[in-house]
């Protein structure tokens, strides 16, 4: 190929731009190094003061320590590791790539933040041996925190496992089953030695059972050009070019849709309407102009338009609004002061804002909420703010363009947090609105409500007390006064006993081996029920099988149940049958009452043994069993 | 593809624009660095487009060490008087008038007199609070980590463990009165991007990067070009006629050519990306030790 048609072609190329999180131990530098290296991009020179480099402080053994040809600073290189985020960049005869290298540590949260706001896609490197850890989720949910569609999870070190496919497919499992409460459209998974060089340019025959791409081959062709928003025009203007007093343009680079000459617009905040008259490119004048297009236009009336406005069409508003909820994350290492009123930056409006609530703080490594009243570094929630004058703006996962902002501390300067803005409702109206996320969950019946805000909201943690014992051995008496100590002390719960439940939803059940065992199943199941709405259940059955009384645990969730015997011998028992069904059982009038005709299992397994004496100490000793198992109170 | 797509190279234009205008909007007086170089000519350039058909509303600013290659200075004047660009050309009298140069101070004291405090004292004379540089991330290892919008203190320097976050195109431009912001629209092109659009825009450049037969000398294994007098007799009597091309540009005696037969971008750029060392090593400012680049910059060089 002649060196012109090359430039020809070289100039049509797009360009990716992609995110790498990883730790230093996962190779993720070795990555970049091997990318940028192999793509034949690094010049001789650098080449050499690697060669030299490598002998002094690399970490890699005999084969060149890639990494090194990344880690900029001088005092980070000693230490060996890459703190900042920094920009690399290559080409291929596809593509042409930027690369944000960002640190993996959860102190450099703010690093990847930053990094990730910019691209398109993002590698996400694991350890085989290590699989699927903390890090990993971490990095996963700051990705669709930012809103990256395209994810690759790049399994590295294959070498170290032996290139092994379970191994693989283990941790494509671990991270699928992880990934499904995050919303990211687009996952790969690559098997990959960076320092072996295994699926980094080439498929590698070490692992012929993987049929997939190799890495580059993947980054080369991966289709993104779709994820920009082309739908509703948002003009945010940036600049007044006035050279003439007949001449206005209004520069902009377009947040999203398209501008076409001749298009009805409209201005905010003055929602003064009139007609595109001209559309000029850095390329001359147009019909038509798209994101990321920075353009000049000019309009046929005369209108006071300055920086901050946008234009619009008139049919496809944005939100105007001076209050909104958005996902926070802290980035300055001066703490919050929750009196502070911020500088908040928004395409080109630049304005005042204060955090009126934290709805909540969210830990980035169980992705767990809690509350708190202001953030620190690296600190991530959900906050409502409120602007002095409005803004207009998009969901974020919407519009990255208009959904993002920074907040400014107006002593210090510091770009100190920066948004993603959910939608412009407030609490209340919010609450009725439904996530992808959630949808999901409701697709598979999984309650919106997680165990963890039950807990909190009855400050209980629910299980099921299961009082196993002969007919008459006084369980019922125990269970009922343990439901009212327990409703007087503040807790919420069920007492399901044979009276309640065989009159209705066992009605047609009979007192058979199998006809208990099923209406012991249907006892577990609404005690599960009942467990995972957050409610304790008391239940109350003779249960006379060690079978059984397994098959019930194993129902509910060994980890909620808890087993309590009241031991009671046959005599105590025939003196306290109320409803003389052992005089029943002696004339065979009644069949299958254990202890007459059948046997009862004396359970070796039971969380407490009771003797039905003294039942105000069987009380006491129970309560102090659920708090000491913090099942109530929980805190 | 559809008919929204955009390639890389009006992508990165786009980008630069749009950080060249934020800087016009957000501060009260801005500067743009002019070097003379081929990134600088650029750098102009899309600054011209981004207020078309307005003018560009902020001076150029070429710190002249007086020790620029001839070329440098005539293809300066002349096309400042051309595109009638507000310039301002400033030197440090007092080094220039006590004889500061590399031959007689070593090219480390030079360097810090006549470029770096030059600079200094040229943003302060001017109270210049942002100035354009036309510096790209790909060049040098500690580049790859500075901001777009690059925060520097009263006493201009940089900080590389404090640099504020920079996220999406929003770009902080708050600053104390003193504090500056260094801005670099090129931050995310690549030499060939650079090679590629002066192509594709025919942006003049001075002739220096073109090959031609020129009186050099070799010094420590650089290529120097004898551009006047006061190059030492001894060094100038032992030029030999070389065809040479610079791939940077900077003060003659400090800045090495390479032998080439380069005199067309494409075959500049061919030369590019078959032989290759990387831009730097061609100025001798930054063999001084590892890591030279990042220390000049926390003084304050761009």
């Amino acid at each position: 190929m002649d060196i012109r048609e090359y430039l020809d072609q070289d100039q049509k190329k797009d360009l990716l731009r992609l995110l790498t999180a990883g730790s230093v131990d996962d190779g993720k530098s070795t990555l970049i190094g091997r990318l940028l290296f192999d793509s034949k991009k690094l010049y001789e020179d650098q080449l050499t003061a690697l060669h030299r480099d490598s002998k002094r402080i690399g970490h890699a053994g005999e084969d060149i320590d890639y990494a090194l040809l990344l880690d900029g600073l001088k005092a980070e290189r000693e230490q060996g590791i890459t703190i900042d985020v920094a920009y690399r960049y290559f080409s291929t005869a596809k593509r042409k790539f930027i690369v944000a290298d960002t640190p993996g540590h959860e102190q450099y949260t703010r690093n990847m933040v930053t990094g990730a706001s910019t691209a398109n896609l993002a590698i996400i490197l694991v350890d085989a041996r290590q699989g699927v850890i903390t890090q990993t989720k971490r990095h996963t949910f700051i990705v669709s925190l930012l809103g990256i569609k395209h994810v690759v999870l790049a399994v590295n070190k294959m070498d170290l496992v032996d290139f092994s496919e379970d191994v693989f497919n283990k941790i494509c499992d671990d991270y699928r089953s992880f990934v499904t409460q995050l919303d990211i459209p687009d996952i790969t998974f690559i098997p990959m030695s960076a320092l072996k060089g295994d699926n980094v340019v080439d498929v590698s025959e070490r692992t012929p059972w993987y049929h997939g791409k190799s890495m580059l081959e993947f980054l080369e062709t991966v289709h993104v050009s779709s994820d920009r928003n082309f739908e509703e025009l948002r003009y945010p203007v940036q600049f007044v070019v006035r050279p003439s007093l007949h001449y206005r343009g209004f520069t902009s680079s377009i947040a999203s849709g398209v501008i076409r000459k001749e298009d009805e617009i409209m201005v905010l905040p003055s929602r003064k309407t009139s007609k595109v008259t001209t559309i000029t490119t850095s390329d001359g004048e147009v019909d038509y102009a798209y994101p990321p297009q920075a353009v000049s236009i000019t309009l046929e009336d005369e209108i006071d338009i300055s920086r901050g406005d946008m234009i619009v069409h008139p049919n496809h508003l944005p939100k105007v609004d001076r209050h909104f909820e958005a996902m926070l994350v802290w980035m300055d290492e001066k703490p919050m002061n929750p009196d502070t009123r911020f500088f908040i930056k928004q395409t080109t409006n630049t304005t005042k804002a204060h955090l009126d609530t934290i709805r909540y703080k969210i830990d980035v490594n169980t992705l767990e909420k809690s509350e708190g009243d202001k953030f620190s570094l690296n600190e991530i929630g959900r906050v409502i703010i409120t602007t002095n004058k409005p803004l207009f703006f998009d969901p974020y996962m919407k519009n990255k363009n208009t959904g993002s902002f920074v907040l400014i501390d107006p002593v210090t300067h510091k770009t100190c947090a920066v948004g993603m803005i959910i939608d412009r409702f407030t609490g209340k109206d919010l609450e009725l609105t439904i996530s992808g996320a959630d949808k999901e969950k409701i697709l598979k019946g999984e309650s919106l409500i997680k165990r963890k805000e039950r807990t909190k909201l009855y400050n209980q943690k629910s299980a099921t007390i299961w009082i196993t014992g002969l007919h008459g051995s006084g369980k019922n008496e125990l269970a009922y006064l343990l439901e009212r100590r327990l409703f007087d002390l503040g807790a919420t719960t069920v007492l399901l006993d044979g009276k309640s439940t065989r009159s209705g939803i066992s009605r047609e059940l009979d007192f058979t081996p199998a006809d208990r065992a099923e209406h012991l199943r249907r006892i577990a199941h609404i005690s599960k029920l009942l467990n995972d709405q957050g409610i304790i259940t008391i239940c109350s059955f003779i249960s006379p099988d060690d079978s059984i009384r397994k098959q019930v645990a194993e129902i509910i969730g060994k980890e909620n149940f808890y087993m309590v015997h009241l031991n009671a011998n046959l005599e105590y028992c025939r003196k306290n049958d109320e409803y003389g069904l052992y005089k029943k059982a002696d004339t065979g009038e009644l069949k299958y009452l254990p202890g007459v005709d059948m046997d009862f299992d004396i359970p070796t397994n039971a969380d407490l043994n009771f003797t039905p004496e003294n039942k105000e100490d069987s009380i006491k000793q129970l309560l102090d069993f659920l708090s000491n198992n913090k099942i109530y109170p929980a805190e | 593809m559809n008919s929204y797509s955009i390639n890389n190279l009006r992508e990165l234009e786009a980008e630069s624009i749009h950080i060249i205008r934020e800087v016009a909007a957000e501060f009260e007086n801005p500067v743009m660095l002019y070097s003379i170089g081929k990134d600088s000519s650029v750098m102009v350039r899309l600054a011209e487009k981004a207020f078309y058909p307005g003018k560009v509303p902020f001076p150029l600013m070429h710190i002249d060490s007086k020790w620029k290659f001839k070329e440098m200075v005539e293809f300066r004047d002349k096309y400042a008087k051309e595109k009638g660009w507000d310039l301002i050309v400033h030197y440090n009298k007092e080094g220039f008038e006590s004889g500061v140069g590399p031959y007689t101070h070593g090219s480390k004291v030079h360097t810090d007199i006549m470029k770096t405090q030059a600079l200094l004292a040229g943003l302060d004379k001017y109270k210049f609070d942002a100035a354009y540089g036309g510096a790209r991330r790909d060049e040098e290892k500690s580049r790859a980590k500075e901001r777009i919008f690059s925060f520097r203190d009263r006493q201009h320097q940089w900080d590389p463990k404090n640099q504020r976050p920079e996220l999406w195109n929003i770009y902080n431009a708050k600053v104390h009165k003193g504090e500056s912001i260094r801005v670099f629209p090129l931050s995310n092109w690549t030499e060939l991007d650079i090679w590629q659009y002066i192509r594709l825009e025919e942006i003049p450049i001075v002739p220096l990067y073109y090959a031609k037969e020129r009186p050099i000398v070799e010094v420590d294994g650089h290529l120097i070009l004898t551009d006047d007098e006061r190059m030492p007799e001894e060094l100038r009597k032992k030029a030999k006629m070389r065809k040479v091309r610079f791939r940077t540009l900077g003060c003659y005696p400090l800045t090495g050519a390479i032998d080439s037969e380069a005199d067309t971008i494409e075959k500049i750029v061919e030369e590019m990306m078959t032989v290759t060392k990387s831009e730097r090593t061609t100025r001798v400012i930054d063999f001084d030790q590892e890591g030279s680049m990042e220390q000049k910059k926390r003084e304050g060089y761009f």
